[in-house]
């Protein structure tokens, strides 16, 4: 068994226009940045893409909205993005806003294969607006579909041909739910390692996830916010 | 005496700080509430969390320590502690949602005389997205609100019926302003604490619903400062 592929641009063959994509990262935390790339010069359009924000303007997926391949957006908060907001404002943009938890809960739910599950987050609020409703215990809750994706983007920070793979520090985010909830997962990391070498007691996603897996090269690693004290 | 905006966070950030238990675990929104981090005393472990899968939140780094992989929920490099742990969205948020949090602190654009608050859209004008706000309301064990008692142009921020959308229906505990603190009872808001610099008279001023005041009136305001 061998998932290695030569390039980020092999990984997204078979992406087609209208397809939905998932996109693990946090605001630029842990985004498969290889694989952005790659898709902004496949040119793909008419994209769904589901992912916790949209990038700046010239980054992460922000390079995907400038290039007018985004249909729709399903985030959980898109602020500090001039672009997008321009965008969804003029109406050439979609979008549908989520709460972050029953973001990471519908993923999750899309790739354990749970169709939907009550949650009492965004109870009597626009979110909950046409949503069914049930109580239990004497609280209110809203029924939540799971979410899945035709391919998921993941990064990690070492992974193995198998498609074992283990993220660093804040970069997880999303990635390991991602992971499990799409037909064709392909994963980028800064090291890949030898089947074996990875600790097998903290292997974060396991590699059934996993469909095809490259190393990527030249990571910018972008800091949205860089804040620091004096020493 | 009249606070300059630093001030202002400033007393309400140590007025929630007082509120902090050792072995809480507490998650502080963006803002006003990220600075009673500056405020928890010595000696006493508070751990915080951050929504994108963090446990032990450090300061902010020195330059040599800033690390691109490692953010808080505002997206600024921080640092980890001795005991620090990550984790996955779903798992921060199951803590979230499961009632792990001892505290959460938000900001707000409005809050309303039954606890239902606004913090994330201003239709047609704002558009950011609520994040991790609904889910924290909706899960942590108290729900703090922490925000200037009026806007800018004095209009009030604690309203009889919130106008723009909501963020929680009936969720928040208490409401701290640099003028007051707010309790939201079933009998509806009840002013416990008052800041020495103003008066009962001047905070209602800048309430639309009418407070209720504790039997002998409201206490002085704590303070760390």
């Amino acid at each position: 068994m061998d998932k290695l592929i030569p390039s980020p641009d092999a990984g997204i063959e078979g992406v087609k226009d209208g397809a939905t994509i998932l996109m693990g990262g946090f605001g630029l935390c842990g985004i498969p940045e290889s694989l952005i790339a790659a898709l902004r010069r496949k040119g793909s359009r008419n994209l769904t893409i589901v992912s916790n924000n949209a990038g700046v303007d010239d980054f992460g997926i922000g390079i995907l909205l400038q290039n007018q391949q985004v249909k729709k957006m399903v985030s959980t908060y898109v602020g500090e993005n001039k672009l997008f907001e321009r965008l969804v404002f003029e109406g050439a943009l979609e979008i549908e806003l989520n709460p972050q938890g029953t973001f990471a809960e519908r993923l999750r739910a899309g790739g354990a294969g749970i169709p939907a599950f009550y949650t009492p987050t965004g109870y009597g609020t626009i979110v909950a607006k046409d949503k069914e409703t049930r109580e239990f215990d004497g609280r209110m809750f809203v029924l939540e579909h799971a979410i899945r994706g035709q391919f998921a983007f993941i990064k990690a920070w070492r992974g193995d041909r198998w498609g074992n793979l283990v993220y660093r520090k804040t970069a997880a985010n999303f990635n390991p739910m991602m992971a499990t909830a799409a037909d064709f997962v392909i994963a980028e990391v800064e090291e890949l390692v030898k089947v074996g070498e990875l600790d097998p007691n903290n292997v974060h996603t396991p590699g059934i996830y996993v469909d095809a897996i490259f190393q990527g090269t030249n990571y910018e690693k972008r800091i949205e916010r860089r804040r620091t004290r004096s020493a | 005496m009249i606070l300059n905006q630093d001030e202002r966070s400033q007393r309400i950030a140590s007025r929630i700080s007082k509120e902090l238990r050792d072995g809480f675990y507490v998650n502080l929104g963006i803002g006003i509430p990220t600075q009673v981090a500056n405020f928890v005393p010595r000696g006493m472990d508070v751990i915080l969390q951050s929504e994108n899968g963090m446990l032990g939140i450090g300061p902010y780094p020195t330059d040599p320590e800033v690390d691109p992989d490692i953010i808080n929920a505002g997206k600024e490099t921080v640092t980890e502690l001795r005991g620090t742990c990550y984790f996955s969205s779903a798992d921060s948020f199951a803590m979230i949602r499961g009632g792990h949090i001892d505290l959460t602190v938000l900001g707000a654009l409005q809050v309303d005389e039954k606890g239902s608050l606004a913090n994330w859209a201003i239709p047609g004008k704002m558009l950011k997205g609520m994040g991790g706000a609904m889910d924290l309301v909706a899960g942590a064990k108290r729900v703090f609100v922490a925000m200037e008692h009026a806007t800018r142009e004095r209009a009030p921020k604690i309203v009889t019926r919130c106008t723009l959308p909501l963020t929680g229906v009936e969720v928040v505990h208490y409401i701290v302003t640099e003028l007051a603190v707010i309790q939201v009872t079933p009998g509806g808001l009840l002013l416990q604490e008052l800041a020495a610099d103003t008066t009962v008279e001047y905070v209602q001023s800048l309430t639309e619903p009418k407070l209720t005041l504790p039997p002998g009136g409201p206490a002085p305001m704590l303070l760390q400062l």
